[in-house]
C-alpha cells in the first residue's frame, strides 16, 4: 500500500493532466452536444418534412452505432477526405454527434409531452410561433429533459474513455501508461475507476441540485 | 346450542399504524353457518379488521381465534410473536378474503386465478384442480369464461371470478370487504346475486358493506362500527328497527338518504 | 475532397464482418443472461427484507453505472490475474459486460416490480401462498412482462457495448472493421459498412422484440 501510495505520488502530475483532459471533453462534448440536440429536437418536431427526415436518420444512425465505432470513424475518416483533425478533436466530434442525437431525441420527447393546450394559449394570446417556443415551450421541456441530460453527461465522461484506443491521453491511458511502467494493474485501474466514479457521482449531485432549484420555481 | 364453539371469536383486539390507533379493543364472534355484516361510517376500521383476521395486518393486542386456533401470534414466556411465513400462509389459507378491486392476477386466466392456490397450497394435481375451478366458476355463473384473462372480464365477472377462487380454497370463512363499491350500479346486483347464493348454501361470511338493503336481507347479524370499536351488534330486524344508540341512527340517517 | 467509394475491398472480407457481428451478439446474448440472473436477484433484494442485502443492491448499481465499462473490462481481464483469477478473454468480456448489464437491469427490474400492484399481492398471500410462492407464481411474471420493453432496450444497448470487446482484441464486428480499414485503406466504406451492420442488427433484434411483446399482450 505504501509503494502504491508512493507511486501515485510519482505519476501524480500524468493522472491529473489525463483526469483534467477527460473532464475537457466531456465539457465539449456535452456543450457542442447540447447545440446540437436543442436544433435536432426542434426540428424533429417543428421543422419541414425534409429536415425533419434528414435528423430523424441522423438520430437513428447515431444511436444504432456503438460509440467506439462512431469515434474509430471520426480518427479514420477526416484525414482520407482532406479534413484534418486531431486524435483529441476526432474524440470529441464523435461524442458530441452522439449526445446530439441523444440529446435531441430526449428534447423532442420532452417537448411532445407538453399538453397541447399550452401551445393553444400562448397562441391565443399573440404569441408568434418563436415566441411560443422560447418562452412557453423550452422552458417546461429543459426541465423535464434535466434528469436524461445530465445522465447524457455521466455516459459521455464514461465513453471518453473510450479515446483511449485512438491514442488520446485521457485518464484511462495515462493509467495504463503508469501501469506499463510500475506493473501495478488492480491498483491503478481501481484508483482511476474510483476517479471516474468521483467525477459522475458529483455530476450527478450537481445535476439533483440544480433540480431541486428549478423545482422551487 | 351455548356450549358449541364459536368459528371466529375475536377478543380485545387492538391495532394502530404508528401513533394512531384503529381498532381499541374489538369483540367479535361467529359461529359456523353464520353470516355477519359490519356496517358503519368510512373510516371507522372495518377494513382494517378484516386484514387482521386474514392475517394481512399486524396487530398489537387482543387474540383471534379462528376454529379452536389462535392465529397470527404464539406466546412464548408471555412474550407475543408474529408467526413464521410458512405457519401464516397455511392460515390465511383457512380464510378466504374478496377484495374491493378484485385484485385478480393478471397475467393468470379466470380459471388459472382459482387453480393457483388450489395447486400450491392444496397440493391439488392439476386435472384435480381445473375441475375444481370449472365447478366454483359455474357456480358463479362465469362456466364459459373460464379462459379469459381478468382484461377481457367486465368488474362484475371479475369480482365473481374473485369470490370463486376465495370459495375453492374450502375456507371456514370467507371475508367480503366492500366487494360491490368499485363496480358500475348495473353490475352491483349480479355479485350481490351470488353472494347471497353463497350465504344460502351455508358459508360463514364477514361481509363489509354500505348496502343496507342487501345486509338486512342476507344477514344473520348486523354490527355496527364507530371509531374503532363495535357499538351494536344484533339481528337486522333490531339494527334497523328501532336504532338504540345516538351514534347508529345517525349512521343510518346519513346512509339512507 | 478527392474521395471516391469503391465497396469492392470490403465485400472481400465481409465474411469476416459476419462472423463478427455472430461474435458480438454471441457475448451480448451470454452477458445478458447472466446479468438477467444478477439482476433479478439484485432487484428482489432492494425490496427485500434485509437491509445489508439492499445497501449492497445501492452501492453495485452505483459503482458500475458510473464506471466506463472499458475500466471494468479491463480490470477483469487484466488484473484478475494478478489476484489469481485466470480467465481467457471471452470470459473476461462476458463477465465484465454481466456485471455491467446487471446493474442496469436491476433497475429495469425494480421498475417492474414497482408497477406490480400491491393489491394483486396481497390477494396472493390471501389465499395462503408464502412469500417465495407469492414472487415466483405472482410477482415475478407480472414483473417481467411489465419490464419487457427496456429488458429488449438494455439488451440491445448492451450488443452495442460489445463493440468494446475489440480492446482486448476478440475479433468480433469493430475489431474486423478496423483491420479491414487499416489493411485496405477504403476508411469511409468500412466504417459505413460497419455502422450499417450494428444498425441492421439494432433494427433486427428490436422488431424481433416488439414481436415477443404483442405475443405476451400487455395485461
Ligand atoms: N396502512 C395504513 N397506514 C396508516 N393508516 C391507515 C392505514 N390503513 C388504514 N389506515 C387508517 O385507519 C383507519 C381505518 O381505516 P379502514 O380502511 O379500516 O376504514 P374503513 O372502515 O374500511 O373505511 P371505508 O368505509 O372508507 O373503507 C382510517 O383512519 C385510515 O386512515
Ligand atoms: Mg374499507
Amino acid at each position: 500500500m505504501q509503494t502504491f501510495l508512493d507511486q501515485v505520488w510519482i505519476a501524480r502530475w500524468p493522472l491529473w493532466d489525463g483526469f483534467l483532459l477527460t473532464i475537457e471533453i466531456a465539457i465539449s462534448a456535452i456543450v457542442l452536444g447540447t447545440v446540437v440536440g436543442c436544433i435536432c429536437g426542434i426540428q424533429l418536431l417543428f421543422g419541414p418534412a425534409i429536415s425533419r427526415l434528414l435528423f430523424r436518420l441522423y438520430v437513428d444512425v447515431m444511436r444504432g452505432t456503438p460509440v467506439l465505432v462512431l469515434i474509430l470513424a471520426a480518427f479514420y475518416i477526416p484525414s482520407v477526405v482532406g479534413i484534418s483533425l486531431n486524435a483529441t478533436q476526432a474524440g470529441i466530434l464523435a461524442l458530441s454527434l452522439f449526445a446530439g442525437a441523444h440529446i435531441g431525441e430526449l428534447l423532442r420527447g420532452a417537448l411532445q409531452a407538453i399538453p397541447p393546450g399550452q401551445a393553444e394559449a400562448a397562441r391565443s394570446i399573440g404569441l408568434t410561433f418563436p415566441q411560443t417556443l422560447t418562452y412557453v415551450l423550452l422552458p417546461q421541456a429543459l426541465r423535464s429533459a434535466l434528469p436524461p441530460w445530465i445522465n447524457t453527461g455521466v455516459e459521455l465522461i464514461k465513453g471518453s474513455s473510450l479515446l483511449s484506443i485512438i491514442g488520446v491521453g485521457e485518464l484511462l491511458l495515462k493509467t495504463q501508461e503508469v501501469i506499463g511502467r510500475t506493473f501495478m494493474t488492480i491498483e491503478f485501474y481501481i484508483f482511476a475507476g474510483l476517479l471516474y466514479l468521483a467525477a459522475n457521482i458529483s455530476l450527478d449531485q450537481l445535476g439533483k441540485m440544480i433540480e431541486r432549484r428549478v423545482q422551487g420555481r | 346450542m351455548e356450549n358449541v364453539q364459536p368459528l371466529l371469536e375475536i377478543r380485545g383486539l387492538h391495532k394502530h399504524f404508528g401513533s394512531v390507533e384503529v381498532l381499541k379493543g374489538v369483540d367479535l364472534t361467529l359461529r359456523r353457518g353464520e353470516v355477519v355484516s359490519i356496517i358503519g361510517s368510512s373510516g371507522s376500521g372495518k377494513t382494517t379488521l378484516l386484514r387482521c383476521v386474514n392475517l394481512l395486518e399486524e396487530f398489537q393486542d387482543g387474540d383471534i381465534v379462528l376454529d379452536g386456533e389462535t392465529i397470527g401470534y404464539s406466546i412464548v414466556n408471555g412474550r407475543r410473536h408474529r408467526l413464521r411465513d410458512r405457519e401464516l400462509s397455511r392460515q390465511r389459507s383457512m380464510t378466504g378474503m374478496v377484495f374491493q378491486s378484485f385484485n385478480l392476477f393478471p397475467h393468470l386466466t379466470a380459471a388459472g386465478n382459482v387453480m393457483l392456490g388450489l395447486r400450491k397450497v392444496r397440493r391439488f394435481g392439476k386435472e384435480e384442480a381445473r375441475s375444481i375451478a370449472e365447478r366454483w366458476l359455474s357456480r358463479v355463473g362465469l362456466a364459459s369464461r373460464s379462459d379469459h384473462y381478468p382484461s377481457q372480464l367486465s368488474g362484475g365477472q371479475q369480482q365473481r371470478v374473485a369470490i370463486a377462487r376465495a370459495l375453492a380454497m374450502d375456507p371456514k370463512l370467507v371475508l367480503l370487504d366492500e366487494v360491490t363499491s368499485a363496480l358500475d350500479p348495473e353490475l352491483v346486483q349480479e355479485v350481490l346475486n351470488t353472494v347471497k347464493g353463497i350465504a344460502d348454501d351455508g358459508a360463514t361470511l364477514l361481509i363489509v358493506t354500505h348496502e343496507m338493503r342487501f345486509a338486512r336481507d342476507v344477514s344473520h347479524r348486523v354490527v355496527f362500527m364507530d371509531q374503532g370499536q363495535v357499538v351494536e351488534d344484533a339481528p337486522p330486524a333490531e339494527i334497523f328497527g328501532n336504532s338504540r344508540s345516538q351514534r347508529l341512527a345517525e349512521f343510518l340517517r346519513n346512509t339512507r338518504t | 475532397m478527392g474521395y471516391t467509394l469503391q465497396f469492392g475491398a470490403i465485400w472481400a472480407s465481409f465474411d469476416k464482418l459476419m462472423s463478427g457481428l455472430a461474435i458480438g451478439l454471441g457475448l451480448a446474448i451470454a452477458a445478458v443472461a447472466i446479468g438477467t440472473c444478477f439482476g433479478l436477484l439484485a432487484a428482489f433484494a432492494s425490496v427485500g427484507l434485509s437491509r445489508i442485502g439492499r445497501m449492497i443492491v445501492t452501492c453495485y448499481v452505483m459503482v458500475i453505472r458510473n464506471l466506463p465499462l472499458l475500466v471494468l473490462v479491463l480490470l477483469v481481464y487484466f488484473a484478475l490475474p494478478q489476484a489469481g483469477i485466470r480467465l481467457d478473454k471471452y470470459e473476461s468480456f462476458i463477465g465484465a459486460l454481466a456485471l455491467y448489464s446487471g446493474a442496469y437491469l436491476t433497475e429495469v427490474f425494480r421498475a417492474g416490480l414497482t408497477a406490480v400492484p400491491k393489491g394483486v399481492v396481497e390477494a396472493a398471500r390471501a389465499i395462503g401462498l408464502t412469500r417465495i410462492q407469492t414472487n415466483v407464481f405472482v410477482t415475478a411474471p407480472i414483473m417481467l412482462r411489465n419490464a419487457l420493453p427496456s429488458l429488449g432496450n438494455t439488451f440491445i444497448g448492451m450488443f452495442k457495448d460489445s463493440s468494446i470487446a475489440a480492446a482486448i482484441a476478440i475479433p468480433e464486428l469493430t475489431f474486423q472493421a478496423r483491420k479491414i480499414n487499416v489493411d485496405t485503406f477504403r476508411v469511409v466504406e468500412t466504417w459505413i459498412v460497419a455502422s450499417g451492420l450494428y444498425i441492421a442488427a439494432c433494427f433486427a433484434i428490436a422488431s424481433l422484440l416488439r414481436r415477443l411483446e404483442r405475443r405476451f399482450p400487455k395485461f
